[in-house]
């Protein structure tokens, strides 16, 4: 082993490979900084270019590409209320508020060292546990999927804000809009209006984009007035918060990472949904949920450790069994493929130096998120200081072209600009973003995974108890979803008692 | 020299440089050309794509440029090939789809809103098990069909796509009742292979090489191959033909313009194509990927979509009795 890890230091050691990880990082930063424009699409765009590189350059600039663009998809959510990558939407009111308050650079600086934290434990478990986890996650079939899906879907009741019923309701508009697209059993295209721009449903970024960025930019059509902008504080000053959130908030940095590792090497989860789980269930142990959704640090720290630990436990299965976790994993399987390291077991005792040195690749690459989040915080500052007439239609410019891109074409325009206005809409009548964004996201999962296991169990609903991880996660699910109903009954009835007995 | 022959002499060359630009114009092609896919980026398309994209890039001499048009199972990225400006500049890597919008109306879109330039390679379907189900051979896993309708359930596609096609088409050959295994649907190959590791479904009939690493890790067990030949990635496992079972299904994948291209164009493209698809790299990255390296260039090509597409219909004919 030490003779492989001795041969794997100095292929990461080679000159192009260190400048490839630094280009690679720098080119991710831009990509999420930009609003829209994803991890995917960062990494799809870098795979003509792996062409020309040895095999751990390749590897390396597909790693630190996607990492830094998860990390860094938290500026313009924080700055501009405008998720960068769907992983950022679960926190962005927490962050956004945080620096309308003059704090901007505490959010992204915890953003930075929270992200390289979750990053450096999913890699850790990446090196320890590969073969332990991948084999476990490959127990998943449809009906594990169906109960974490249920459970990911009651998060909703967490990230919504005081009003449970609006939460409910907002969730209820987000699984309905996941619902347009072809008929997962059948085939048959539903809601789709007779295009097929719709068949493979509502497209994703563009919805997230309109329903987060537009809202913000047509209020200040409507209330131009209001442009009072914040002192920001100072660097020192907002290091300093952030090694205090540190040292108060460690517990639930650790627990996002856990969270995120596990959901992320199970094929199908993957770093958004394992953000939003992180996100609710800190709120639900949180000791001031009070705080959550005016300005809280704990959201924005579970969210960034998940998500960054989630990146890169999708990697286990990816190279164990070479199923890929996410798309991000999808394209770096094929680039893998490509340079002759046939992702599956035997690279693990043919290549043991490559693969030792794709684990350095992948530590290098999160520790850099940190020096990247320092160059977040200068930018930070400069976007700050643009004045919000001139801002906001550069915005519009932005989420105009991140909608086309996605799929370069125009209906991603219009499903940003449907659901932007949907959300305007929403949020006029105060109802929460989040349950719908969160509905959308998972409304797909839960759907199809219930429907493949219908049909292969014909229809046996106890079939979804018979498999043990199953069956573990549906009672979890229904213990969730019934506790706080018994609870609520239950002080009712002694309400009721003790009303009689006067 | 007077300044008057100065300027002529400038003119001269001016003219010259001209009639030479000109010579370039009517030299196909003299400008980047774009490569749609109609499949997100990374998946099997995208990457033949990618891999032929640079190989074509040095025999054209110019710049290729990768799109990714994803969605409505391909019918959104093949129409815009359809409906491109037909000048050669916009082309497109299509997969064995374009063979099942018609038949089942999902779309008016076919061989026929396309011009042909080749087909680059086929990545053939089989059936796979856990390792430790109690089939020995395709015959058990045949006869306890038989033995049990209905309790069985097979997977590896969506309902009526790719391998589902597939696997209606290995139950017909065989002479078994399509009806008499449930097929779950999955979204794509890998994803059903999965489903059958985790001890769900019975078994796969998605590509091998989507299960490969599966296989090597003694998760998975391949019964049978659907080519006509045994593939060099699996030497021990035998064709359907071998076991008597008439029947071979693959995806496809290959290059194609929108109608109406110019004859001088298509013949250039063809000659360019072919170079690209038979270069060692190409050829090298796909059966690395355990993909079948096959080429049929223009009418050949067009041929064969036509035989697909009617083997197709007769599948969608026969379920739908």
């Amino acid at each position: 082993m030490w003779e492989n890890l001795g041969a794997a230091f100095w292929l990461v050691a080679d000159p192009t490979t260190l400048l490839t990880i630094f280009v690679a990082s720098l080119f991710g930063f831009v990509v999420g900084a930009l609003p829209g424009l994803t991890a995917t699409m960062a990494v799809a765009l870098l795979v003509p270019i792996t062409f020309l590189l040895s095999p751990i350059a390749a590897i390396a600039s597909i790693v630190s590409a996607a990492a830094m663009c998860i990390a860094a998809g938290d500026i313009p959510g924080a700055l501009l209320r405008m998720p960068g990558t769907p992983a950022s939407a679960a926190y962005v009111d927490d962050a956004h508020a945080l620096s309308n308050r003059g704090d901007a650079g505490f959010v992204l600086g915890s953003s930075a060292f929270f992200s390289m934290t979750g990053g450096i434990i999913g890699t850790l478990v990446l090196i320890l546990a590969s073969p332990v986890l991948a084999r476990f996650a490959l127990n998943f079939s449809a009906f594990e999927f169906f109960w974490l899906g249920c459970l990911g879907l009651s998060c909703a009741v967490f990230v919504a804000s005081e009003d449970v019923l609006k939460g409910m309701a907002s969730l209820m508009i987000g699984l309905l809009i996941s619902t347009v697209g072809m008929d997962y059993g059948t085939g048959y295209p539903r809601f789709t209006f007779g295009t097929y721009v719709l068949m493979d449903g509502v497209s994703f970024i563009p919805a997230l984009i309109g329903m987060f960025a537009l809202p913000e930019i047509l209020r200040s059509l409507v209330a131009p007035g209001e442009t009072h902008r914040v002192a920001q504080a100072s660097m020192r000053e907002a290091w300093t918060k952030v090694f205090a959130a540190a040292r108060q908030y460690w517990h639930v940095a650790l627990r996002g990472s856990g969270i995120g590792t596990v959901l992320g090497a199970l094929p199908g989860a993957g770093a958004d949904i394992a953000s939003w789980i992180s996100f609710a269930v800190a709120k639900r142990f949180s000791r001031e949920p009070e705080k959550w959704g005016k300005g809280h640090i704990e959201g924005v720290i579970a969210g960034n450790s998940a998500n960054n630990a989630a990146l890169a436990a999708a990697w286990i299965p990816a190279m164990v069994f070479a199923i890929p976790g996410d798309t991000i994993t999808a394209i770096a399987v094929g680039v893998l493929y490509l340079k002759g390291m046939n992702p599956g077991p035997t690279v693990f005792i043919n290549n043991p130096d490559l693969i030792y040195a794709v684990f350095i690749v992948f530590l290098i690459a999160n520790l850099l998120l940190l020096p990247f989040g320092i160059l977040s915080m200068k930018v930070a500052r400069w976007i700050l200081r643009v004045p919000r007439q001139l801002l906001m239609p550069a915005l519009l410019l932005l989420a105009v072209t991140g909608a086309y891109s996605i799929d370069n074409s125009a209906s991603g325009i219009l499903v940003m600009l449907a659901l932007g206005i949907m959300a305007y809409g929403m949020e006029s009548a105060g109802l929460p973003l989040a349950p719908a964004v969160l509905g959308i996201v998972l409304g797909a999962i839960v759907e199809q995974n219930m429907i493949m296991a219908l049909i292969s169990s014909q229809g046996n609903l106890l079939a979804f108890f018979s498999r043990p991880i199953s069956a573990v996660l549906g009672v979890v699910t229904i213990i969730v979803w019934t506790v706080p109903l018994l609870r609520m009954a239950l002080r009712q009835w002694r309400r009721r008692r003790a009303a009689s007995a006067e | 020299m007077t300044n008057g022959t100065m300027i002529k002499a400038m003119g001269l060359a001016a003219g010259l440089a001209l009639a030479s630009a000109g010579a370039a114009m009517a030299e196909f092609p003299d400008r980047p050309i774009t490569l749609i896919v109609p499949y997100p980026a990374g998946g099997g398309t995208d990457i033949v794509a990618r891999t032929l994209g640079a190989e074509l890039e040095r025999e054209l001499g110019v710049s290729i440029n990768v799109v990714n048009r994803a969605g409505g199972g391909g019918i959104v990225g093949t129409t815009a090939i359809a409906q491109a400006r037909p000048d050669g500049y916009t082309l497109g890597v299509i997969a064995s789809d374009i063979s099942l919008y018609k038949p089942q109306d999902l779309a008016d879109l076919s061989y026929e809103n396309l011009t042909p330039i080749g087909q680059t390679n086929e990545l053939p379907g089989g059936v796979t098990v856990k390792t430790d189900a109690p089939y020995a051979d395709l015959a058990e896993l045949l006869a306890a069909i038989e033995a049990s309708p209905g309790q069985l359930s097979a997977t590896g596609a969506p309902p009526n796509a790719n391998w589902h096609v597939g696997y209606v088409g290995f139950m017909l050959a065989a002479g078994a009742d399509p009806g008499g295994v449930n097929w779950v649907p999955t979204q794509g190959g890998t994803a059903g292979h999965l489903d059958v590791a985790a001890g769900n479904s019975t078994f796969s009939t998605a590509s091998l090489v989507e299960a490969r690493a599966l296989i090597e890790s003694g998760e998975l067990r391949p019964l049978a191959l659907s080519a006509d030949d045994r593939s060099a990635a699996f030497p021990d496992v035998p064709t359907m033909k071998e076991l008597g079972i008439d029947w071979s299904y693959g995806l496809w994948h290959g290059v194609v313009g929108p109608q109406d291209l110019p004859e001088d164009v298509q013949a250039r493209l063809l000659e360019a194509v072919e170079n690209a698809a038979n270069s060692d790299n190409f050829r090298n990255t796909l059966i690395e990927r355990g993909f079948t390296h096959l080429w049929r260039g223009g009418d050949d090509f067009r041929d064969f979509m036509i035989s697909d597409m009617a083997a197709m219909t007769e599948i969608f004919e026969q379920l739908g009795q």
